[in-house]
C-alpha cells in the first residue's frame, strides 16, 4: 500500500514539474477551468435554456462535442494495437500513452453528456440496480456501457502498466495473466465505442441525413484521421523536449492510418453525397440546405465547403512525402488542420443542418450562445490538463526518472 | 431523516434497500445544496424549508410505475404539498388507475378544421404548461397552401435537356418542374402563423398536430431510462421526475411532438390549474421531457381531452378505439381516413379525416 502511495504522488510531484513553457500551458488550463466554472454553474442551475438549443434542434454543442471526443477515444487504439497485435518493438513502450489518450477522451466525452443532460442531478437512473436501464431496446444504454467499460479497461491498463514500471517489475515476458486479455480486450472495444455511436444517431429514423448505412465507416474514418492527427503531435513533442525517444517509424505508421482514413472519409462523403443528390428526394433535404442554404439561411454553407476542402486538401497533402517527412513544420500543421476539421465537421456539419428541416418542415440555424462556448472550452480544459499531467508522469516512468527505488533512496 | 421517510425505509422489502440506503445517506448533503441552488426562489420564497425538504425526497424517489401503492401514496402527498406551497392554493395530484379494455383514439376532421388554435390555447391552460417568454405549446397547427397553380403554357416546350443539333427527343426535365401543387406535405406547411390573421384563409388548410399516440412509440424505444412508456390505455406518458433530460426521445419523434423544458418553467400561479394527474398536467420542472397525453387527467375519469371541448367546428373526435359504436371507430369505418407519416411506421392512434 504504501508503494502504491509513494507511485500516486511521485508520478503527481513529476507531472508537475517542467520548464517555464510547459508551466504556462498548465496556468493557460487552469485559467480556462476557473473561467468556465461560473458559467457552469449558471447552466447547471438555470438549464440549458442559457445554450442555445431549441426543440427544433435539441441537440447542442455538446452532443457534437461529445461525438468528436468518441472518434479519438476509439482511435488511440491505433497507438496500442501496433505493440501488441504486431509485436513492433518501437510502439509497445508507447502502448500506454494510446490507453492514457483512450481513457481522458473517454472520460472528457462523459463530461460533454453531463452538460448535455437536462437532469445531471438524476444521473443515477441510468445506474443498474438502482436505476432502470432501458435495455435492450435503447441505443443510449449500450453507449453508456460501452463508454463505461472502455473507460475502466484503459484505466486498469495504465495503472498496471505504469505501476508495475515504477516499482521496476515490468517485463513483458512475464505480464499477469490477466492483464493480457485486458488490453486485447480494450483495443477490441475501441471501435466498439464508436460503431455504438454511431447507432445513437442513425436509429433516428426521423434524422434523414443520418440515417445512412455508412454512418460507422465514416465515424471509423474520421475517427482514424483525428486520433493519430492528435497522437503526432503529441509524439513530435514528447520527442522534442523529453528524453523518451520515439522513432520516426512510430510518425510514419500515423501518418499512413491518417493517408487511408481520409482517404475512406473522402469516399463514405462521396458515396452520401451522390445516393441522396441523384434522385434528390426529401433524404437530400438537408444536405441542400448545408450546400446550398434554404430561403436566405446560409449558415451552414461555409462550413460545409470549407470542411469538404480542408479533408480533400489534407488527403492530398499527406501523399506527398515532402510534407509527410516534414516532422518539425508541415506535418504538425497538417495534423492541427485534420484535427481541427473533424472537430468543426461535428457541430456544423453532421448535428446542425440534420435537424432541417424538422418534422414539421422548418429550417433553423443554430445559434451557440457564449455560456455554451465557455462550457465546451472549459470542458476540453478538463479534458487537456489531465491528458498533459498524465502523459508528462507516464514519460517520466517510461524514461525511468520516476521510479521507486530512487525516491525511497532521497528520503 | 423525517418520521414518514424512515418509515419507507423499513418498508423497502425489495433486495435494494440496503443499496437505496447507501445512495440515499450519500445522496442527501450534495443533493439538498444542489437542487435548492436549482429551485425557482421567487415563488419558494414565502416557505423555503418546506421546499427544499421536499426535493430532497423527491430527489431519490423511483420510477413512479416501479413504486409500491405505500411510496406511491407518499410521493403524491409529497407533490400536493409542494405545488401547494409553489402556487399558493390547494393542488391535488391524482393517480387514477387506466380505465381497464380501453384504447383511446382520436380522429380530426381536416376538412372541418379553420385553424383558429383555440385548442392550443385549451390545452395550455388545462395542462399547465410554461407561458410567456419560454412558452410551451403542445398542439401546433401546420397552414398548408391549397395549391400553387402557376403551370404556365410558355414553359411548355422548355427544360432540360434543350433542343440541339444531335437531335430532338424531348425534354427530360419539364418546364413546368418545380411548381409547388400544395398537398399534405410539411414542405410548405406555415407553423407560425400570427396569432391576429382571420381564420380560415380560403387558399389555405389546417392540419394541427400533437403526439399521436403510437402504437409503436419509437420514443419510448429511445428513452434509456424508461421514463416514457406506453399505458394500459394506449397512451404514451412521461414520469416527469424519472425524466434525465437526454432528449434522445426527442431526436426519435417523427412528429416533433415532444417539448423540452429548456429552463424554469413560467407559471403564474393564478393561472396554475390545481386538478392535476401525475402523469398528466402537473407543473413540470426544468430539464424534463413533456408532451400531450390525450388529457389523461380527464379521459382517466371519462372526460373528453380539453382540446375537443375547445374546437368550434367539432373538428375533433375521441374514443375508444374497442367500441364499435364510438365516434372514432364510425369514422373509421365510414370516412376517407389516414395517419400522419405512416411510412414511419409507428401506427398512431390519431387519425386525420376528410369529412
Amino acid at each position: 500500500m504504501n508503494k502504491f502511495i509513494s507511485f500516486a504522488v511521485d508520478l503527481g510531484a513529476y507531472a508537475l514539474k517542467g520548464g517555464p513553457r510547459y508551466r504556462a500551458w498548465l496556468l493557460f488550463l487552469l485559467a480556462l477551468i476557473v473561467g468556465c466554472s461560473f458559467p457552469a454553474y449558471r447552466q447547471l442551475t438555470e438549464g440549458l435554456i442559457l445554450t442555445g438549443a431549441t426543440d427544433q434542434i435539441p441537440m447542442e454543442m455538446f452532443f457534437a462535442n461529445f461525438i468528436f471526443t468518441a472518434h479519438v477515444a476509439a482511435a488511440a487504439i491505433l497507438v496500442v494495437a501496433p505493440g501488441y497485435f504486431y509485436h513492433r518493438k518501437d510502439m509497445k513502450e508507447l502502448a500506454v500513452i494510446g490507453e492514457i489518450i483512450a481513457m481522458v477522451f473517454v472520460a472528457t466525452g462523459i463530461t460533454f453528456i453531463i452538460f448535455h443532460m437536462g437532469r445531471p442531478d438524476r444521473l443515477w437512473h441510468i445506474l443498474p440496480i438502482v436505476g432502470y436501464l432501458n435495455f435492450p431496446n435503447s441505443m443510449l444504454i449500450y453507449d453508456t456501457i460501452v463508454l463505461n467499460v472502455y473507460l475502466y479497461l484503459n484505466l486498469i491498463g495504465i495503472t498496471y502498466i505504469l505501476y508495475k514500471k515504477y516499482t521496476g517489475e515490468f517485463d513483458t515476458k512475464a505480464l499477469a495473466r490477466w492483464f493480457t486479455p485486458v488490453i486485447y480486450l480494450a483495443i477490441v472495444w475501441g471501435p466498439l465505442i464508436h460503431i455504438c455511436t454511431a447507432f445513437v444517431l442513425s436509429s433516428n429514423a426521423r434524422m434523414g441525413m443520418w440515417a445512412s448505412a455508412v454512418m460507422p465507416f465514416g465515424f471509423l474514418a474520421m475517427a482514424g484521421a483525428s486520433g493519430p492527427a492528435l497522437v503526432i503531435v503529441l509524439f513530435l513533442i514528447i520527442r522534442k523536449h523529453t528524453k523518451l525517444h520515439i522513432n520516426d517509424s512510430v510518425i510514419d505508421l500515423m501518418t499512413t492510418i491518417i493517408g487511408w482514413s481520409l482517404g475512406i472519409i473522402t469516399l463514405v462523403f462521396a458515396g452520401e453525397y451522390f445516393t441522396v443528390l441523384y434522385s434528390n428526394t426529401e433524404h437530400a433535404e438537408s444536405l441542400n440546405f448545408s450546400m446550398f442554404g434554404h430561403n436566405g439561411l446560409k449558415m451552414y454553407v461555409p462550413w460545409f465547403w470549407g470542411t469538404n476542402i480542408a479533408i480533400l486538401g489534407s488527403f492530398i497533402a499527406i501523399l506527398f512525402p515532402r510534407i509527410r517527412k516534414s516532422y518539425d513544420f508541415w506535418l504538425p500543421i497538417l495534423c492541427v488542420i485534420i484535427f481541427m476539421a473533424i472537430l468543426v465537421e461535428k457541430p456544423m456539419m453532421l448535428v446542425f443542418p440534420a435537424f432541417s428541416p424538422s418534422p414539421m418542415g422548418e429550417y433553423t440555424e443554430y445559434r451557440p450562445t457564449m455560456i455554451e462556448m465557455i462550457n465546451v472550452m472549459g470542458t476540453w480544459a478538463v479534458g487537456f490538463m489531465s491528458l498533459t499531467l498524465l502523459v508528462k508522469a507516464a514519460v517520466g516512468v517510461l524514461t525511468g526518472e520516476v521510479r521507486y527505488k530512487l525516491s525511497t533512496d532521497s528520503h | 431523516m423525517s418520521e414518514a421517510e424512515r418509515k419507507t425505509d423499513d418498508d423497502l422489502h425489495d433486495g435494494n434497500s440496503s443499496r437505496r440506503d447507501f445512495l440515499r445517506n450519500l445522496g442527501i448533503a450534495g443533493a439538498s445544496a444542489l437542487i435548492s441552488a436549482g429551485a425557482p426562489s421567487e415563488s419558494m420564497a414565502n416557505a423555503p424549508d418546506t421546499v427544499s425538504e421536499t426535493s430532497v425526497q423527491e430527489f431519490l424517489q423511483g420510477h413512479f410505475v416501479l413504486m409500491s401503492e405505500e411510496e406511491k401514496k407518499e410521493a403524491i402527498a409529497r407533490l400536493e404539498k409542494r405545488y401547494s406551497v409553489q402556487y399558493s392554493k390547494k393542488t391535488t395530484v391524482a393517480d387514477t388507475p387506466a380505465p381497464e379494455g380501453v384504447l383511446f383514439g382520436y380522429a380530426l376532421d381536416i376538412a372541418k378544421c379553420i385553424g383558429c388554435r383555440r385548442c392550443v390555447h385549451a390545452c395550455v391552460e388545462e395542462n399547465n404548461q410554461s407561458r410567456g417568454e419560454h412558452a410551451i405549446q403542445w398542439i401546433q397547427v401546420m397552414k398548408i397552401p391549397k395549391g400553387n397553380f402557376s403551370f404556365s403554357a410558355d414553359r411548355l416546350d422548355k427544360g432540360y435537356p434543350e433542343n440541339s443539333a444531335v437531335g430532338d427527343y424531348g425534354v427530360q426535365v419539364g418546364g413546368n418542374a418545380y411548381t409547388p401543387a400544395g398537398g399534405l406535405s410539411t414542405a410548405h406547411a406555415q407553423n407560425y402563423y400570427a396569432a391576429d390573421e382571420a381564420v380560415p384563409d380560403k387558399d389555405f388548410f389546417y392540419v394541427p398536430v400533437q403526439c399521436q399516440q403510437c402504437e409503436k412509440p419509437p420514443c419510448v424505444k429511445a428513452c434509456p431510462v424508461r421514463a416514457t412508456f406506453r399505458d394500459e390505455n394506449g397512451i404514451v406518458l412521461i414520469d416527469y421526475n424519472w425524466c434525465i433530460g437526454c432528449r434522445m426521445c426527442q431526436l426519435a419523434c417523427p412528429y416533433g411532438a415532444r417539448r423540452f423544458n429548456w429552463g424554469e418553467p413560467e407559471l403564474p400561479a393564478e393561472e396554475m390549474n390545481p386538478k392535476t394527474h401525475y402523469f398528466g398536467n402537473r407543473p413540470r420542472m426544468r430539464g424534463v421531457m413533456e408532451k400531450c397525453t390525450f388529457c389523461v387527467q380527464r379521459t382517466r375519469e371519462g372526460r373528453n381531452p380539453a382540446c375537443l371541448e375547445a374546437c368550434p367546428v367539432g373538428a375533433r373526435k375521441f374514443g375508444n378505439l374497442l367500441d364499435p359504436e364510438s365516434d372514432v371507430r364510425k369514422i373509421i369505418a365510414t370516412k376517407r381516413v389516414f395517419r400522419f407519416k405512416e411510412e414511419m411506421g409507428t401506427y398512431p392512434k390519431f387519425f386525420y379525416y376528410i369529412g
